[in-house]
């Protein structure tokens, strides 16, 4: 692990510069073994890929006392197990209408619509981080094979449940927004409901599995047109 | 309850607390005030909770109708604040009573305002904040702006206390002293030419300059590396995309993301870029994390020795 300053009451953990289950398992004890170090000093964790930013209360704590409380997590190593998170099965209705990249994916990869459905809902995600908009979960790894660069124009409105993919990543948007990643389907769960206990049906760390449903399913499930 | 309608909403008055804290593991930002420590000093002048639900006046414009009789009181930026057509002091409370006319007008100096009330403006929190965040569509009312005939609730406040700030201890928004960044996470990835550049030249503020980052023009330092694995976003962080031009990421920044950063900036200075308007020119100096959080404490000190003077009404 390596640490760097991130600003002044923040620190950046390093545990790799890969996408990898077993750096993001790190992360994730990074994640427990730092709430625990820290207790009430800790405001805030921002736990990605390989990295884990850690806020922490200046009027309590200094970055030194935060870098020697920390000192026990250089001691993680890759050999450990992989901790299985849950696994959550997403309903995807897959079509040229609900995922207006899919056929130009298609294309690029040199693949029919129905070999990129079946890569795509035939692999197991892991949630690497979630961020750049609320609920917004990067899943990983997308089989190479459909892996595709983001949009060059990025669009105005994404609509909600929209599941995309940009390089290896794959995500369902939670709301309608901006959005530049390639759109292959729609998904009619919420990804985050502000009023719901659980607000979102993923965490770090957890497996996601994607299941094709046809359009009456999806209006059936409640996804919106 | 009644309280206060909104006749005028201004450029871009938001309804925010001291921001909610502690909820980025599922992708929220923070939100709150840019200018934390004039939204402090509006609450401490009405001997309110420090983090009580205020607005913040970007540039201005906001026109209010008191149905309640209160105290406000008006800090932050240089708005001027008319009573009733009557321009009255900043950073001093005032009474007011039901049926009074409320102006905060356009900003002569500094961006924000900060306009709060005895005990603060009854709004219901989500996810521990009454913060709005424009782009979550969270907090304030229904996660949006001002809007003409909102109706922001708060109680009556017959007695209660107010108190002003003397001039001597207000913020200077003139102030041009170059802001102060703590070099951090990607700044290998930016050589010892391309920092003595960003640390010696006038950067100017772009017009993309939002409550998500200031966007700024000036001499390109372009990262030798054109992404990262995407990781957590501090506040104040200043990311750099292959176009060389930084950008500084303010209160309601994305939580992660995949450019590189050459450090941030100290949340101070953070604050006086916040005040500042497209176009101003600004400087940068380097700080260390020591001297930061030495700063830091200075000001807390500070700000707690400060005795502001009783208002009689």
């Amino acid at each position: 692990m390596r640490v760097d300053v991130a600003g002044e009451n923040s620190l950046i953990l390093y545990f790799g510069d890969t996408t990898d289950p077993r750096i993001s398992a790190q992360v994730q004890q990074a994640v427990s073994d730092t709430e625990r170090l820290l207790g009430d000093a800790l405001i805030d964790l921002v736990p990605s890929y390989a990295s884990l930013l850690v806020i922490y209360n200046p009027f309590v704590i200094d970055h030194l006392e935060v870098r020697k409380r920390l000192q026990s997590l250089t001691n993680y190593t890759t050999a450990g197990e992989v901790t299985e998170g849950a696994l959550i099965k997403l309903p995807v209705w897959y079509s040229t209408e609900s995922g207006p990249d899919l056929e130009a994916l298609a294309q690029k990869a040199d693949l029919s619509v129905d070999e990129v459905i079946a890569l795509h809902s035939s692999t197991e995600y892991r949630v690497y981080a979630i961020g750049f908009a609320p609920g917004f979960a990067y899943l990983g790894q997308v089989d190479e094979r459909i892996a595709a660069p983001r949009l060059s124009t990025p669009r105005q409105t994404v609509p909600r449940g929209s599941i995309a993919i940009a390089d290896r990543q794959t995500a369902i948007y939670p709301s309608a927004s901006p959005g530049g990643w390639n759109l292959i389907g729609r998904c009619p769960t919420r990804m985050f409901d502000p009023d719901s206990d659980p607000c979102m049906p993923v965490q770090v760390g957890d497996r996601v599995g994607f299941e094709p449903i046809s359009k009456e399913r999806y209006l059936e499930l409640g996804g919106e047109l | 309850m009644s309280g206060f309608k909104v006749r005028q909403p201004g450029l871009m008055t938001l309804i925010t607390d001291g921001g909610r804290i502690g909820h980025h593991r599922i992708g929220l930002t923070t939100g709150g005030p840019l200018d934390p420590t004039a939204f402090a000093w509006a609450n401490r002048l009405l001997g309110n909770d420090p983090t009580a639900t205020a607005l913040e006046v970007s540039i201005g414009g906001l026109v209010l109708e008191a149905e309640v009789d209160t105290w406000l009181v008006l800090t932050g930026g240089e708005l001027p604040l008319k009573i009733n057509g009557q321009e009255v002091e900043r950073w001093h409370a005032h009474r007011v009573k039901a049926g009074d006319r409320i102006e905060a007008g356009f900003s002569q100096m500094g961006a924000r305002g900060y306009l709060a009330v005895s005990g603060g403006f009854d709004i219901q929190p989500m996810f521990g904040s009454t913060a709005t965040v424009q782009r979550e569509k969270l907090g304030g009312l229904n996660g949006q702006k001002l809007q003409s005939g909102d109706l922001l609730p708060c109680a009556p406040a017959t007695d209660g206390s107010g108190f002003r700030l003397p001039k001597r201890y207000q913020p200077n928004y003139r102030d041009a002293a170059p802001l102060r960044v703590i070099l951090g996470y990607q700044q290998d990835a930016f050589s010892a030419v391309q920092k003595q550049l960003f640390f010696t030249s006038t950067y100017r503020i772009s017009d993309r300059a939002d409550r998500m980052g200031y966007r700024l023009e000036g001499p390109a330092i372009p990262p030798s590396i054109n992404g990262i694995l995407s990781e957590g976003i501090c506040l104040g962080a200043i990311q750099v995309p292959s176009d060389g031009q930084p950008i500084v990421l303010l209160n309601d920044r994305q939580t992660i993301g995949g450019y590189p950063k050459i450090g941030s900036l100290f949340s101070q200075d953070l604050a006086r870029l916040a005040q500042m308007l497209p176009g101003t020119e600004i400087s940068f100096t380097p700080f260390t994390q020591d001297e930061a959080h030495n700063q830091l404490l200075l000001n807390q000190r500070y700000y707690s020795m400060i005795e502001p003077i009783a208002v009689t009404p």
